[in-house]
């Protein structure tokens, strides 16, 4: 049965994965740790859970912990935010690598310095090549929604790869809406026990992260590269099998009003929301735009991207992460990458937005979209590269 | 084994995991030494000091002494340190 309560997108995770009956749990509980945890801690205490709660020295040593627990055939989640998913970094990759489907929560937060605790997606993009699966949500909803989704995904025999749901710090982290829950019969349902493939097991040993030189180091690596390409599919299979059980399906983007677009804006997170009650009121008032939300970035959906965006005269790519010398942002540069090989395609134009959680209003998306239009309009990119909502 | 011979991608097990136990016996890393251990079966007196510090077990009882096994030996020296007696000395491989 399902109901609404009030969650914020922390809790409303926690909730998540509590339902998912999580094995273990390693966390650091201190700044930049998240409420995700600490409600998490109150279901162990409770009894509510069975879950091996490990309260870890650092985020270094929590995704080890996670990386150990899981090579066991144990359900393991943990979370995380800025610089503590920067202090992960180096595990990232082994946890990956070594085929560990873990899922971790991170709450997207701006890196240090300046110290700041607030919403970009630096951290998460710092670390946008570690071969973890990686979604974004739009809202506690769809954070609840995705992480147990992330469980399915990432176990599955056929993928076995970590993957971390995103959620923008505080926009989405610390405030409240009403979740629609399902029962825990239905997750369970939904999900039943992790079978591990391979595991730690004293009876069949095995080793899991030996050496591997010159002569074996790439095949493991492109077997990772091969697996990616099955994420996709899974992701949209695992989508549609929960809009069966909630009436909320999920694809790879969400599209808003590209029937008949002639400009859209693409972006991640929470300002999907904005965007499109922007472009809600614009198309009223007869401007053809439209809004593509991007769901699953890694792997990046490049055939979702390149049938979406035809017939588009101009597409504005949001990204919420400093570009520091790079051509564009990481979004921009991917779907710029994802395009090159079509004949047609849109005019395409950056926006750098929201640094350090600064807000983005529904007056500035619309600038944007108008930018957009006259992009369209002349026929070409005066300016590549556009931050908004910054003092010069 | 040739290069053409070892398994790809689609034949390995993910991660680079190993699925039997004990193949390290079948990787011999003898050629990484660039000093070799020798033994001066003179000096030797069966102590087995390098028995137990060798990291790699490539020391071997052969009482009343020992012998070196240069298959899995790395040269690492710490042999020839503990020695009391020295009996053991390091000596550039190949010179």
């Amino acid at each position: 049965m399902a109901k609404v309560i009030g969650l914020t997108g922390d809790h409303a995770i926690a909730y998540a994965a509590k339902q998912c009956d999580v094995d273990v749990v390693a966390a650091y509980p201190i700044t930049p740790q998240t409420i995700i945890v600490e409600r998490f801690s109150d279901y162990v205490a409770n009894g509510e859970v069975k879950t091996e709660y490990v309260c870890v020295e650092s985020e270094h040593s929590a995704m080890s912990a996670c990386v150990g627990a899981s090579t066991t055939g144990a359900r393991v989640f943990t979370a995380t935010s800025s610089q503590g998913l920067a202090l992960m970094h180096e595990i990232l990759y082994i946890a990956s690598s070594l085929r560990c489907p873990i899922v971790m929560a991170v709450v997207n937060r701006a890196l240090s310095a300046p110290i700041n605790i607030h919403c970009d997606h630096s951290d998460m993009m710092g670390s946008r090549d570690c071969g973890w699966i990686q979604l974004y949500s739009e809202n506690a909803q769809e954070a609840y929604d995705l992480t147990i989704q992330a469980f399915k995904i990432a176990e599955d025999p056929e993928i076995l790869l970590p993957v971390t749901v995103n959620l923008d710090g505080f926009i989405i982290s610390h405030c409240m809406e009403g979740v629609n829950v399902i029962s825990d019969e239905e997750v369970r349902k939904f999900l039943p026990p992790r079978k591990a493939v391979y595991k730690l097991d004293p009876a069949n040993p095995i080793t899991i992260g030996a050496l591997c030189f010159t002569d074996y180091y790439f095949e493991i690596k492109f077997q990772q590269e091969d697996v990616m390409k099955k994420v996709p599919a899974k992701v949209k299979e695992v989508g549609e099998e929960f809009g069966k059980i909630t009436g909320r399906s999920y694809g790879l983007i969400e599209t808003f009003g590209l029937e008949d677009a002639e400009v859209a804006v693409m972006c991640l997170g929470s300002t999907a929301g904005t965007a499109r009650v922007v472009a809600d009121k614009l198309r009223k008032s007869g401007k053809p735009v439209g809004v593509i939300k991007v769901r699953l970035y890694r792997p990046f959906p490049t055939q979702e991207i390149v049938e979406a965006v035809k017939g588009l005269k101009a597409l504005t790519v949001l990204d919420r992460v400093a570009t520091s010398g790079a051509p564009s942002g990481p979004l921009c540069s991917d779907v710029k990458t994802a395009l090159y090989a079509e004949t047609e395609k849109p005019l395409i134009t950056n926006v750098i937005y929201g640094l350090g959680g600064r807000d983005i209003s529904p007056e500035n998306l619309e600038d944007i979209f108008n930018d957009a239009l006259r992009t369209a309009d002349v026929g070409r990119v005066d300016r590549p590269i556009k931050y908004v909502g910054v003092r010069e | 084994m040739s290069e053409a011979e070892k398994p790809g991608s689609k034949s390995l097990p993910i991660g680079g995991i190993l699925v039997k136990p004990g193949s390290s016996i079948e990787y011999k890393t003898g050629d990484w030494r660039a000093f070799r251990p020798t033994l001066d079966e003179k000096k030797c007196t069966g102590c087995l000091i390098c028995w137990i510090y060798c990291p790699d077990s490539a020391i071997i009882r052969k009482p009343p002494i020992v012998a070196i096994n240069y298959e899995f030996c790395k040269g690492c020296g710490i042999c020839a340190n503990e020695c009391p007696v020295k009996a053991i000395t390091m000596v550039e491989e190949g010179a």
